[in-house]
């Protein structure tokens, strides 16, 4: 199901990008011209770094690498001008930012707004370990090793260690 | 082991406990559930978006562009706009978009209080030009912008999209849905009142 | 088989199901037996009923009847048969449909398997499957009719996105879906331990093989649909973080380790109130996860409807469900007895280091996933969280997993000491470190450094466990062989799931190192990439059923002997007015060369072609992985311990617990 409303097909509808989508070769792919491409090796893969980070802003959480829409094509066009023009990623970047927010960046700042999303890593971890120490300390007692009833039990499931 | 063989010692504990349990689970789902409601409803109504893109570009002055004459107007450049001593809207739209094309009344209607400068967003200039003499030119300039470059630096990200420009060139209004809804126009006059206009 | 027989079979099953959902449950309470004995009878009746119901849409999509709504929006003549059948799951009502057909699956299977099972307990978990599925069946029969009728009939349907015309695609959602509805039987046994009042060993061991089994299809499910973007959307990517498949991936998380803990309660009585949670948050997030993608919040533009009004009929039993399933939890969860005591070093404690981990990750997972649309609900601000926030943060948390599922497996029960442990492992160590110096030369990036590392680790570990257990040569050949005869299915079945496992993020971390060359040639013109010799032959125009096609014919050359001959295609369908573009594989198991053909430009006296070339280093690994961990799953599913009702419950509370 998820697969259905991947990728290419899905653009805004409120942008009439749709009937684009529609009428033009939907399934075109992201780099479709070689000429897009750049000279320089080592510009084009960092050109493609860049690409990697900015998202697609008519489609579904694909980044302008990835995407065929218009608008992605175009702002691939930008980035690779700025990165022949020896600008920094972050230049590239922020250069985006300015014009389409932080809509653009598919990994977003750390702000405080986005302090919880970014601490969600070590915030679960630290529940889940404080709550299971909690948990072991509130049992006073040590556990003596498998007595010899437990034991018969595992090896009756099938599990004799 | 059911709750009635629990001695009225324990009584307290498995109160608490419940607590601990009901209510950062329950909490949590409630709060989730009435945000989705509030998307849902917000969703019908159109005052929730969760798709808008929100390009920062109001209260900001605007981009540095040129953009060559389209049939039947004549172009403009930011010095154009900053001249300007009444409030402006600025429209990019195209023939080969259907939501343009419905919102066009709503601009035929609109141009009699405010001027609208529109702004052909990657279309040919033959194909823009006979959008609007088969359903009417709402626009006192037109410029093309072919290649779409003059809009990314507008943050458009779609047609159609309104600017309100207010004397002196600052971008004070933005919309990235057509002026044809009219909670859109209602927003619109709002901001216009603000400037004076 | 008319659409009108079809919706009245929906409504009878809706009846059978309001009354599976309330007759065996009163019965429970009241301990009246005949009407406990009424659930199977009642779960066989919905069956029969939705499956008359599903037969009749199939039937309406296979005779053409453009008179029905979803049939006429979702098929044309021209259609081939094979996707006029799975056509019928490709629309929002259809999807619903099967998704209550298989619901009611599951209800009979608990009916059929669950014959062991106390009476009581059995017609509780049958009531509340019944009350789901009336849910559904509701939530279809009102707003998602799928055998909605139009007048007058057209006589050609608008035919169907041409996208969806493709075999992995159209078994992609019964899959699926059968691994989220899967998750509605431990949810049920959840509930009806709950009601009950009692959760012990035999629970656990009810309850893990219809985990087992749900988790095996989920996984089947999430990866055919990585595997059908691969090969359909044409630029080498399998992985989007899109919310769509997060969706998929949140329950999977969860599910991986409600999987892992129900071995505890089976076990060893402990981690019960957990274990309960778990099977009521997996299920929840399966059901939250499908409906907020349809809801539109997560989504922009799909497929599916986007019906507002449907996304409150779906809430309000979200709401219920949920709502009502975790109200019942913290009653009465408090009062069940805490379980069988263990020693932080412990199987006991690994597997709860286990399911720490894995529900971090789930809940890393379900931030981002849902961070857009309260961001722009509570500040009106948009973001985007997409591949370079999931990787970031996730990965972390994943190596620590990928270490303990090393020689968490080997850890005694109860109380463990870890050196003899480790000690047994050297032989994985040491490869392991092999594989580290390898990959550092190899590979490039810390992390996928780390992964393929780890994914030795696991691979190595896991084998170095069975061969522990067969006692490998340190006892003569045939002494092992009787050991494995001995040596229930569950052990082997759990260190296969594991090497998957480790395949699948080995083939992760060295897909990463992909090559892709985009090119512009004439028939004949030559290309290198990754040392092989790419050459356009021929482009000829091929006309299929319902399209014409643009077939590429590519020779792929290695050191000068021909490779493989591979047909990229890109095919014009007239009903749509859409194109297609048909990659062209080639697999050599290890790696995979991919090539797609695009535009044509110039006269078409000389004209070019755009090529996009790939080249794939372990990319079948990625799926082929995860068909191991199912077949991991399907071996435990097998073993005769395993097998659904074998147990008794003991009389008493139990032995173990008390002490």
């Amino acid at each position: 199901m998820k697969a259905l409303f991947h990728g290419k097909q899905m653009f805004r509808l409120k942008t009439g990008l749709l009937l684009v989508c529609l009428s033009a070769p939907v399934m075109a792919w992201a780099v479709d011209d070689p000429s897009e491409m750049l000279p320089d090796p080592k510009q084009e893969r960092q050109a493609e770094a860049i690409g990697a980070q900015l998202r697609c802003l008519v489609c579904q959480n694909e980044s302008i690498e990835d995407s065929s829409a218009g608008l992605a094509r175009d702002l691939r066009k930008v980035v690779r001008e700025h990165v022949a023009r020896g600008e920094s990623s972050q230049q590239v970047i922020d250069w985006m930012v300015a014009r389409y927010g932080n809509f653009i960046r598919l990994s977003p700042p750390v702000t405080i707004a986005t302090l919880l999303l970014w601490g969600m890593p070590v915030l679960a971890l630290l529940i889940g370990i404080v709550s299971a120490v909690m948990i072991f300390r509130r049992r006073t007692a040590t556990p003596e090793p498998l007595s010899e009833a437990e034991r018969a039990r595992l090896r009756e499931l099938g599990d004799g260690r | 082991m059911s709750s009635e063989q629990t001695p009225p010692d324990d009584q307290n504990v498995v109160t608490r406990r419940r607590l601990l349990l009901g209510v950062p689970l329950l909490g949590g789902a409630g709060i989730c559930g009435v945000a989705f409601w509030k998307m849902l409803a917000g969703m019908q109504t159109g005052s929730f978006n969760p798709h808008d893109i929100n390009a920062p570009v109001t209260g900001r002055p605007v981009p540095d562009f040129t953009l060559p004459d389209q049939t039947p107007g004549t172009g403009f450049a930011t010095a154009d706009l900053k001249a300007l001593t009444r409030p402006v809207l600025i429209n990019f739209f195209a023939s080969w978009c259907i939501p343009c094309i419905a919102e066009m009344e709503a601009l035929l209607t609109l141009q009699k209080q405010l001027p609208i400068w529109g702004v052909a967003y990657k279309d040919k200039p033959e194909n823009a030009a006979g959008l609007l003499k088969h359903a009417g030119n709402p626009y006192a300039r037109i410029g093309s912008d072919r290649e779409g470059r003059v809009a990314i630096d507008w943050g458009v990200s779609g047609v159609p999209e309104s600017f309100l420009i207010a004397p002196g060139g600052m971008i004070v209004w933005h919309s990235a849905a057509g002026l044809d809804s009219p909670e859109v126009r209602d927003s619109l006059k709002n901001a216009l009142k603000a400037v004076g206009g | 088989m008319s659409p009108e027989l079809g919706r009245f079979a929906l409504a009878l099953a809706c009846v059978f199901a309001l009354a599976q959902a309330i007759l065996p449950m009163q019965g429970a309470r009241r301990r009246d037996r005949r009407l406990m004995a009424l659930a199977p009878g009642l779960a066989l009746g919905q069956l029969i009923a939705l499956v008359a119901s599903f037969l009749c849409l199939v039937n309406a999509a296979v005779t053409n009847d453009f008179s029905v709504a979803n049939i006429l929006e979702n098929s044309s003549v021209t259609k081939p048969l094979l996707y006029k059948i799975t056509g019928v799951w490709g629309n929002h009502e259809g999807s619903i449909l099967l998704w209550a057909l298989i619901l009611g699956i599951c209800g009979a299977a608990v009916a059929a398997f669950g014959r062991n099972l106390p009476s009581a307990l059995r017609a509780r978990v049958i009531g509340v499957l019944g009350g789901v599925a009336a849910g559904f069946e509701l939530f279809c029969l009102t707003t998602s009719d799928p055998f909605d009728r139009v007048w007058p009939a057209p006589l050609d349907g608008q035919g169907m996105n041409p996208l969806l015309q493709d075999p992995g695609l159209a078994f992609h959602p019964p899959i699926l879906y059968t691994g989220y509805v899967g998750f509605a039987v431990p949810f049920a046994f959840a509930i009806a331990a709950l009601m009950e009042g009692r959760v012990d060993a035999a629970w656990g061991r009810w309850v893990r093989p219809w985990a087992v089994a749900a988790w095996c299809f989920l996984t089947c499910g999430i990866a055919l649909g990585s595997w059908w973007s691969y090969y359909v959307l044409g630029w080498g990517g399998y992985w989007f973080w899109d919310p769509v498949e997060n969706a998929s991936l949140i329950p999977w998380l969860s599910g991986t380790a409600l999987m892992h803990s129900a071995i505890v309660v089976e076990k060893r009585e402990a981690l019960k109130i957990w274990t309960v949670l778990l099977a009521i948050g997996t299920f929840s997030f399966s059901l939250s996860g499908t409906f907020l993608v349809r809801s539109g919040i997560l989504n922009s533009v799909h497929a599916f409807a986007q019906d507002p009004a449907r996304g409150i009929f779906i809430l309000a039993l979200l709401g219920l469900v949920i709502g009502g399933s975790l109200t019942l939890f913290a009653w009465r969860a408090p009062s069940l007895t805490t379980g069988g005591l263990f020693a932080p070093v412990s199987r006991e404690g690994s597997l709860v280091l286990n399911n720490i981990l894995l529900c971090s990750i789930c809940a890393v997972v379900l931030t981002g996933t849902m961070y857009p649309p309260f961001m722009s609900l509570l500040f009106g601000k948009t973001i985007s969280v997409g591949k370079p926030f999931f990787d970031a943060a996730t990965i972390p948390l994943a190596i620590p997993l990928f270490i303990f599922m090393g020689f968490g497996p080997m850890l005694p029960w109860k109380r463990a000491q870890l050196w003899p442990v480790l000690r047994r492992l050297w032989v994985a160590a040491l490869a392991t470190l092999a594989a580290f110096a390898v990959t550092v030369i190899g590979l490039s990036g810390v992390l996928p450094i780390l992964c393929a590392t780890m994914a030795v680790w696991i691979i190595g570990s896991s084998l170095t466990d069975i061969s522990n257990r067969l006692a490998l040569f340190r006892v003569s050949l045939s002494q092992s062989i009787q050991r494995a005869k001995s040596l229930p299915r569950s052990a082997f079945g759990a260190a296969l799931a594991h090497i998957g496992v480790g395949v699948s993020v080995l083939g992760l971390a060295v897909m990463s190192q992909a090559q892709h060359k985009i090119v512009e040639v004439h028939v004949g013109q030559k290309e290198d990439l990754a040392g092989y010799e790419w050459t356009l032959t021929d482009v000829r125009t091929v006309p299929g059923p319902n399209y014409m096609a643009m077939v590429a014919t590519i020779e792929i050359r290695h050191n000068g002997h021909l490779m493989t001959v591979m047909h990229p295609s890109k095919r014009s369908f007239n009903s749509q007015n859409q194109t297609t573009t048909e990659v062209s594989i080639h697999t050599n198991g290890l790696s995979d060369l991919y090539g797609v053909i695009g535009d044509k430009h110039g006269p078409d006296s000389n004209p070019t072609y755009v090529l996009r070339l790939h080249y794939n280093p372990l990319a079948p690994w990625m799926w082929f992985g995860a068909l191991i961990m199912a077949m991991g799953g399907a071996l435990s599913l097998s073993d005769r311990r395993m097998r659904v009702g074998a147990p008794r419950r003991a009389p008493a509370p139990d032995v173990v617990a008390a002490e």
